[in-house]
């Protein structure tokens, strides 16, 4: 278990590239509940951006929903971490994620037209593939409230579906 | 499989009572689909020309129920939609914007 924990929080430190301050241990719930918020925000900002710049009717729908979506389970988390009475707790996996995507969100700054589209959902595919991992092996596995992990488990099924329609936006834009 | 049987049900208690089955033209039903946690439960139906199918949305996202190239019903959050085969076939059917969310409708005459 340790090992996988060590390789799975080493697979995600290698992708987000930033620091990797929880190393090999295993995230608590209110830092859960913090990571999981945070990649939701970071999506909501992208597409926000993608609304803003791209004239692509495919891009925009697809960033319309992804800012419905998870505006919606960031509200569902929200809810859960009220009832529960947990308060999100930041962490090194969130700084992390938010540094990473801030740095992605001005590179996408100075691109227009079809190289921003190609570069916003080939992003997006990246984007979910990285947070649906995360959540696979270290998030889901490590949460030990039964409500944060069905809320967990909902989110990693709604990512993969929004990883196939990055894809499939991506296809299309070749 | 329960819309399967569901769907036979009605022609077989129809022979029971003896009533004049083909005189008398089936009624058209409801047939019921559930999406809970972004899948389509039944996820396989089957119907007949006229049937309406309603799917019940119980997740908090927005769905929509998408026959590609053909029909679309929109489901909001927590709500529901409607929509009555008028054409028989076999159709696949998914969420737009979920597109792991897959369905089928087998539509008889």
């Amino acid at each position: 278990m340790t090992i996988r924990l060590t390789t799975a929080a080493a697979a995600i430190a290698l992708l987000i590239g930033g620091n990797w301050a929880l190393a090999a241990d295993k995230p608590t719930d209110p830092q859960i509940a913090h990571i999981a918020y945070t990649a939701g925000v970071i999506d909501i900002e992208a597409a926000k951006q993608a609304i803003a710049t791209s004239k692509n009717k495919a891009v925009v729908e697809f960033a319309e929903s992804m800012v419905r979506d998870h505006e919606s389970v960031n509200k569902q988390a929200l809810d859960l971490v009220k009832k529960l009475n947990v308060t999100p707790e930041d962490n090194g996996t969130s700084k992390a994620l938010s540094q990473a995507a801030e740095t992605k969100r001005s590179e996408l700054a100075k691109l227009t037209g079809a190289d921003f589209d190609k570069a916003y959902v080939e992003n997006e595919v990246a984007y979910h593939k990285q947070v649906n991992g995360a959540l696979e092996t270290l998030l889901i596995p490590s949460a030990q409230n039964a409500e944060l992990k069905s809320l967990l488990e909902t989110g990693l099924k709604l990512f993969q579906g929004h990883q196939q329609h990055a894809e499939h936006i991506a296809t299309e834009l070749k | 499989m329960n819309a399967a049987t569901n769907a036979v049900r009605p022609a077989f208690l129809a022979l029971l009572l003896g009533t004049a089955a083909i005189a008398v033209p089936a009624q058209a039903e409801t047939i019921e689909v559930t999406i809970d946690r972004l899948a389509y439960a039944p996820a396989a139906i089957e119907a007949k020309v006229g049937d309406e199918v309603e799917w019940i949305n119980k997740d908090a996202l927005v769905h929509t129920a998408t026959v590609t190239g053909g029909a679309e019903v929109l489901l909001p959050a927590k709500k529901s939609g409607r929509l009555r085969l008028q054409e028989p076939g076999s159709f696949d059917y998914i969420c737009r914007y979920h597109p792991n969310m897959k369905g089928h409708i087998t539509v008889r005459p």
